[in-house]
């Protein structure tokens, strides 16, 4: 929506053409109601269970545990020489925050199309908070990774400096793709089925689970295309100091997720304006 | 100040309608639809629509309200009334033309607009506030205002969805009705709630519009247009059809709304001789306005507008009507011999008219059916001649308003314990 608000709050409302603006400053006016959405999502969330919130800390573990029976003592993978549910854990935690809020934000705009059609507010605000809510599991995860460590009495390396920077980049990531697959959810609802599939197939196609150097030498470079390669092995790299410090792979996920996430804003902002009407 | 502070200068809407679908004729055609269905979808969204594919919800519409007005909007179901509430409210955009606003806009479209069940009364004043444009501080310095208001004080910490629908309707309108903006927008949602707090709701639109706010008013409720709006809109099939006072909009709606039924005079599904036919169906309140939807509850006529032929003597004339589902499963049926009413001879022109006491439907559209007849013979009938809209509206006076999926009928009962 093309909307200019001066001084003295003259709204033109228009049909708006070309190249949208992002409209930043008008999300920031009403951080508020991202502010009471967020809570809505995590309070409403976790309302009449009997284990609440734990359910943040009980469900990567019990990944965890699935994983570590199947391919860490059935299979006997290689991990890098950290305690194979140490290794595996710290690959699903970030796995597990980007398919997250990949699937969450791409089903935002539907999820929430009762108050999208009552009630005019910046959109992008929508997927904010799914990927906003996303990081609160993220970060209750993080706990669960802490407790693991001492029990398996692994110190934190040094390069924990460097996860926030991954963690921005499988953000960017994250919401990015949201964000194209929002809108489209919007006009496909194919999309969301199609999501899940996608990420099943990615999921093994990036060295969750296992190390990236069970994959033979020749399909390496290819390998490593996949932006969300070196995100995982980067928070594996910054949370136990083990596995290939990400070089040129992560360079190019970083631009790979500016270009997903800026499209992704922008395509967004354009398929807003009459979101309504194909809802 | 004279200054316009909504100024909406030829507003068009166009919307996308499915065009008609081909039923196949073989189970080969079946099959074919089936497996190119998905390239068939893709290609109707992808491609411009086509002429018989378009629906112009509004065309060219322009008005101006000015600071401090109060400006009614009427007009029929689908005239476009809520699709200009949206492009003024911004949650959808005009495909042409332009609306230009001075102020701050509040909307009220709905009420309780992003409630959260499993929240509590409390988490909810906050939250949907917020949906609706209030800053955090704005909201908790309202909120002791705002909780006497709805009444539910002793509720307010429990999660909303133990609430009655009485309640929960109480503490959303209560909420809208704490917004201070500059201009309110408020779409037909003054219908809910039992008529004591129908009437507090009223009285704070009042209010608001005492303080110089600028108000624009959706209502299919004319007493509420008449009393409360000094101006309005007559919108009738996306274009306007009158801008002036709100008694001169008031009869003209009217107007148009008969004319729209004048249709049935050219129907030709009709039954019997045609000595006596019916011309016109209007529905009217109480006090004799003439309405488009009737609430549950309410008291109103419904008026059969008929001519007789002129050779045409008779005072054995028995009017009857039924009252059907959307699925034409019949509700009621009545006729004036279960009154005692005789009507006499008739004359060349003139109505019958049944007053339908303390409507016990519940909200739905239904259809009324109608027969003129004497003796064993129809001298009219069509079987589905007109809509009656029931809308939500507190017939038990308890607030509470039964869906019609719990039944087409509402009971006056009482209960009590015996032990």
């Amino acid at each position: 929506m093309d909307t200019k608000i001066a001084e003295n709050h003259e709204t033109i409302i228009e049909s708006s053409r070309g190249l949208p603006c992002l409209g930043l400053a008008d999300v920031w006016e009403y951080r508020d109601l991202l502010f009471f959405l967020l809570w809505r999502e995590i309070k409403g969330r976790y309302r009449q269970m009997a284990l609440g919130p734990l359910w943040m800390l009980v469900a990567p573990l019990g990944q965890m545990i699935i994983y570590s029976v199947l391919l860490g003592v059935l299979a006997r993978l290689p991990s890098e020489g950290v305690p194979y549910a140490l290794f595996t854990y710290a690959g699903l935690l970030p796995w597990q925050f980007f398919a997250n809020t990949t699937r969450q934000t791409a089903d935002s705009l539907v999820n929430q199309q009762a108050i999208i059609a009552k009630v005019y507010f910046p959109r992008l605000i929508i997927p904010l908070v799914s990927v906003l809510s996303g990081l609160v599991d993220f970060l209750a995860s993080l706990v669960v990774l802490a407790i693991l460590m001492l029990f398996f009495r692994v110190a934190p390396a040094w390069t924990f400096v460097a996860l926030p920077f991954f963690l921005i980049l499988a953000t960017m990531l994250g919401l990015g793709i949201g964000l194209w697959l929002a809108c489209l959810n919007v006009k496909f609802r194919d999309t969301a089925i199609g999501l899940g599939f996608a990420l099943e197939a990615l999921r093994f196609l990036t060295p969750v689970v296992y190390a990236s150097s069970l994959i033979p030498e020749r399909w390496q470079t290819l390998y490593h295309l996949n932006p969300l390669t070196p995100v995982i092995e980067g928070f594996r790299w910054a949370l136990l100091g083990v596995g290939p410090m990400p070089n040129w792979t992560a360079a190019w996920a970083v631009l790979v997720a500016l270009l997903v996430l800026i499209s992704g804003a922008f395509y967004f902002r354009h398929t807003e304006r009459t979101i309504v009407d194909i809802l | 100040m004279d200054t316009p502070v909504i100024r909406v200068e030829k507003l068009s809407k166009m919307y996308r309608i499915g065009a008609k679908e081909q039923q196949p004729q073989t189970r080969a055609g079946a099959f074919k639809r089936a497996a190119i269905s998905p390239i068939a979808y893709l290609r109707s969204t992808l491609r411009p629509p086509r002429e018989e594919e378009i629906f112009w919800a509004l065309q060219d519409i322009s008005f101006e309200v000015k600071h401090g007005e109060v400006v009614g909007i009427i007009g029929r179901n689908g005239a476009g009334k809520s699709t200009l509430l949206k492009i003024l409210s911004r949650i959808t955009e005009p495909t042409s033309g332009r609306a230009v606003i001075n102020g701050r806009v509040g909307s009220l479209l709905e009420v309780g607009t992003g409630f959260h069940p499993e929240l509590t009364g409390r988490e909810n004043i906050f939250l949907n506030g917020a949906i609706m444009g209030m800053k955090r501080n704005e909201i908790q310095r309202k909120f002791d205002e705002i909780v006497d208001f709805s009444g539910v004080e002793k509720f307010i910490d429990t999660p909303v969805k133990r609430y009655s629908s009485g309640m929960y309707v109480r503490l959303a309108f209560a909420v809208a009705a704490h917004l201070e903006p500059d201009i309110l927008i408020i779409d037909e949602v003054l219908a809910v709630g039992d008529t004591e707090f129908q009437k507090k709701c009223l009285g704070k639109m009042g209010d608001v519009a005492k303080k110089g706010r600028t108000v624009l008013f959706v209502s299919h409720n004319m007493a509420a247009i008449e009393n409360l709006c000094r101006r309005a809109v007559v919108l009738d099939k996306g274009l306007i059809r009158f801008t002036g006072t709100q008694i001169a909009a008031i009869s003209e709606y009217q107007r148009i709304f008969s004319a729209n039924q004048a249709s049935l005079k050219d129907r030709t599904d009709r039954k019997g001789s045609g000595e006596v036919r019916v011309v016109g169906i209007e529905l009217r309140d109480a006090e004799g306005h003439t309405i488009d939807s009737v609430v549950c509850g309410q008291d109103f006529d419904i008026v059969f507008h008929f001519e007789a032929s002129a050779g045409f003597r008779s005072n054995r004339v028995v009017a009857s009507f039924i009252v059907k589902t959307q699925w034409d499963v019949p509700v009621f049926l009545h006729h004036n011999r279960m009154s005692g009413t005789e009507f006499g001879e008739l004359p060349s022109q003139g109505a019958f008219v049944c007053r339908i006491h303390k409507t016990p439907l519940t909200p739905s559209p239904y259809r009324i059916g109608y027969s003129i007849i004497i003796g064993n013979d129809y001298l009219d009938s069509i079987s589905d001649a007109a809509e009656l809209n029931i809308i939500a509206g507190d017939f038990f006076k308890s607030g509470e308003v039964p869906p019609s999926s719990h039944g087409f009928c509402l009971v006056q009962g009482s209960w009590s314990m015996e032990s």
